[in-house]
C-alpha cells in the first residue's frame, strides 16, 4: 500500500509496510494514479490521461525501480506476528493511582475530579509495594520496567511514592530489572525538595499545563474556580531547566474552546519549553468543550500552521519537539511493536488506591474491566484476551488504513467508550491522527529539502 | 533519480528478524495518556538491529 498526501507544501508518498518516504514531484506524483495495489503499472489509462510523454514514462520507471528495491508497494508480512505477540506478552509497565484525589477540578477531566467515580482515596505503600512485586512476577524475562505514578495528583500522596520508589529499587536490584519512573502532576504541590527527588529517581516527569493562561485557567481551575497558571508556570520551567530541558513533557490539553492550539504550544515555547506535547480532548460529544467532526478542517489547518511554525522556529535557531511530530524515520520501532501498540491489558496495566487491576487507567473504576487485584496477584485471563488479540488486523478499518504502523490500532478505550467495542476505533481520533502523521513525515521532507 | 528523492532506507520489513525484544517503554506512558502513536518511540537497541 502506499499513501501520497500533499501538505506543507511537499508532495510525499510513503510505502506504507516498510515505513519508506519519497518525496516525489508533480509528474511522479501524477504518475502514482495509474498504478493499482500491487504496484502493477497501467499505460492505457496513463495514455488516455494524456500522460504518458517522455517525462511521465520516465517517471514512471523511476517508481518501478523503487518497487524493485522493495521501497514502494511492500507488501504487509506482519500479520504472522500476531501470534508472537499474544505468546510472548507480559505485563512489564504499571500505571499506579497514587491518589484518588487532587486539588485542582479540570473540567475536562475524565477522573472527574481525580476520583474515578469512585471514591476519595490514596495508595498505601503496602499496595504500592505489592503492585511492585506483581509486577516482577509477571515481567517474566523482560528487564526494563516501567512505573508511573499518576492520579488524580500523585503530589497529594509523595511520602508513598518515595517508599515505593525506594522499595522498587532494592527489588529490582534483587531480581535484575531496571526501573524506570514517571511522574505525572499538576504542580501546584511542586517544590524544590520534591524537585530533587523526582530529578534523582525518575526517568520522565509530565507537568501538566495547556498553554496560554486564560486557556488554562479557564479550564484547570482550583476547588473554588480559581486559575492555577500563575502557580505553577515558573515552578515548572525550574523543573524543564533543572533536567537540561530533556527527559519531561509539558503537557497540555486542547478542546473546542481552543481550537487555535498553535498558540498553545508557541507559548509554551515561548516560555522556554523544548519538549512539549498538546492533545485533543477525549469527551463525549455531549460536553460542549468536546470536539466534533465539524471541527476537523479547522484542527488540520491548525495542525499545519503549528507545522509551520515549528520548521520557521527551527530555522531561527529556537529548538523543540512537538510530541506527536516527534517520528524517526531511520530508526523506528521494529514491527512487533507496531502491532501491540500501548499493550493496555496485557503490557501494560492500572492499579488502584485498594489494588484493584485494571486494562487501563482510563478503564479505572468500571466493573467489567477490573482484571483482579495486587493481593491475589493474579489476572483474569479472559479480559486479557479481549485486548491481546485485538490488533490492526482485528479492527475493522486499520487493515485498510494507511497509518497502521504508525497508530497500530489506537486508543483501546476510546474505542470502548466510544462505539462500545474494542475493535471500532474512534474515528475522529483517527482522522487526527492520520493528519498529525503526515505533518510528522511533511516536516522531515521539508528539512532534508531545506538542508540541500 | 529525477523525480523521486528517498528519504529513508530504513525498511520495516527487515526489523521482523531482530526486533521484538519487547524492552522498550510503552506507547502510553511516555506524555500523552489517550492515544496511542507508536511511531515516535525509541528503540532500546538503537543502532544495533540493522534497519
Ligand atoms: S488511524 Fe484509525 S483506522 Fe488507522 S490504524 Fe489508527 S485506529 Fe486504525
Ligand atoms: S487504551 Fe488508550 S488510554 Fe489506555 S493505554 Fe492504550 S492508548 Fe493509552
Amino acid at each position: 500500500m502506499v499513501h501520497k498526501f500533499d501538505t506543507l507544501g511537499v508532495k510525499c508518498a510513503l510505502d506504507v509496510c516498510s515505513g519508506t518516504v519519497h518525496i516525489l514531484d508533480d509528474i511522479s506524483f501524477r504518475m502514482l494514479d495509474f498504478f493499482d495495489e500491487e504496484g502493477n503499472f497501467n499505460l492505457e489509462e496513463a495514455k488516455k490521461a494524456d500522460c504518458a510523454d517522455e517525462k511521465c514514462m520516465e517517471a514512471v520507471e523511476e517508481l518501478k525501480e523503487l518497487k524493485e528495491k522493495n521501497q514502494l508497494f511492500t507488501k504487509d508480512i506482519y500479520k504472522a506476528l500476531v501470534a508472537h505477540k499474544e505468546k510472548k506478552s507480559v505485563i512489564k509497565a504499571l500505571c499506579l493511582h497514587i491518589a484518588h484525589d487532587c486539588n485542582l477540578r479540570c473540567r475536562y477531566c475524565f477522573a472527574h475530579g481525580g476520583e474515578y467515580m469512585g471514591k476519595r482515596e490514596i495508595m498505601s505503600a503496602e499496595v504500592g509495594k505489592k503492585a511492585i512485586d506483581f509486577v516482577i512476577r509477571e515481567s517474566g524475562a523482560r528487564r526494563n520496567i516501567e512505573i508511573d505514578y499518576f492520579g488524580g495528583e500523585p503530589l497529594m500522596n509523595f511520602e508513598v511514592v518515595k517508599e515505593i520508589t525506594e522499595y522498587a529499587k532494592q527489588e529490582g536490584e534483587k531480581h535484575n530489572k531496571n526501573f524506570r519512573f514517571t511522574i505525572t502532576t499538576n504542580g501546584l504541590l511542586l517544590d524544590d525538595k520534591k524537585m530533587e527527588y523526582i530529578n534523582e529517581n525518575m526517568g520522565n516527569i509530565v507537568l501538566s499545563i495547556d498553554g496560554r493562561k486564560e486557556v488554562h485557567d479557564k479550564v484547570r481551575v482550583r476547588v473554588d474556580g480559581s486559575g492555577s497558571y500563575d502557580s505553577i508556570v515558573d515552578k515548572f520551567i525550574k523543573v524543564a531547566e533543572s533536567r537540561n530541558q530533556e527527559n519531561y513533557y509539558v503537557r497540555g490539553t486542547f478542546t473546542r474552546d481552543n481550537l487555535d492550539f498553535s498558540e498553545d504550544v508557541m507559548h509554551l515555547a515561548n516560555l522556554g519549553f523544548e519538549q512539549i506535547s498538546v492533545e485533543p480532548v477525549v469527551a463525549q460529544e455531549t460536553e460542549d468543550y468536546a470536539l466534533r467532526k465539524e471541527d476537523l478542517p479547522r484542527i488540520f489547518e491548525e495542525y499545519d500552521r503549528l507545522a509551520e511554525r515549528i520548521l520557521e522556529a527551527r530555522k531561527n535557531g529556537k529548538w523543540f519537539n512537538f510530541f506527536h511530530y516527534m517520528i524517526d524515520l531511520h530508526e523506528s520501532p521494529c514491527a512487533y511493536k507496531m502491532l501491540s501498540g500501548c499493550g493496555a491489558g496485557h503490557e501494560y496495566a492500572a492499579v488502584t488506591p485498594s489494588g484493584d487491576i485494571y486494562p487501563c487507567h482510563q478503564f479505572v473504576n468500571d466493573p467489567k474491566y477490573k482484571m483482579g487485584d495486587v493481593f491475589e496477584g493474579r489476572i483474569d485471563m479472559d479480559i486479557r484476551d479481549i485486548f491481546v488479540k485485538s490488533n490492526i488486523y482485528t479492527k475493522e478499518p486499520c487493515g485498510d488504513c494507511w497509518a497502521r504502523f504508525y497508530c497500530s490500532g489506537g486508543c483501546a478505550a476510546n474505542a470502548i467508550s466510544m462505539n462500545k467495542d474494542i475493535n471500532k476505533p474512534y474515528l475522529l481520533a483517527c482522522e487526527m491522527e492520520k493528519k498529525r502523521v503526515e505533518c510528522a513525515i511533511a516536516i522531515k521532507a521539508r528539512e532534508a529539502l531545506d538542508e540541500e | 533519480m529525477k523525480h523521486v528523492k528517498t528519504l529513508n532506507e530504513a525498511n520495516l520489513v527487515n526489523s521482523v528478524e531482530n526486533g521484538g525484544c519487547g524492552e522498550c517503554q510503552t506507547s502510553c506512558q511516555s506524555a500523552c495518556k489517550t492515544s496511542c502513536t507508536v511511531a515516535n518511540q525509541k528503540c532500546e537497541k538503537k543502532g544495533k538491529r540493522g534497519r
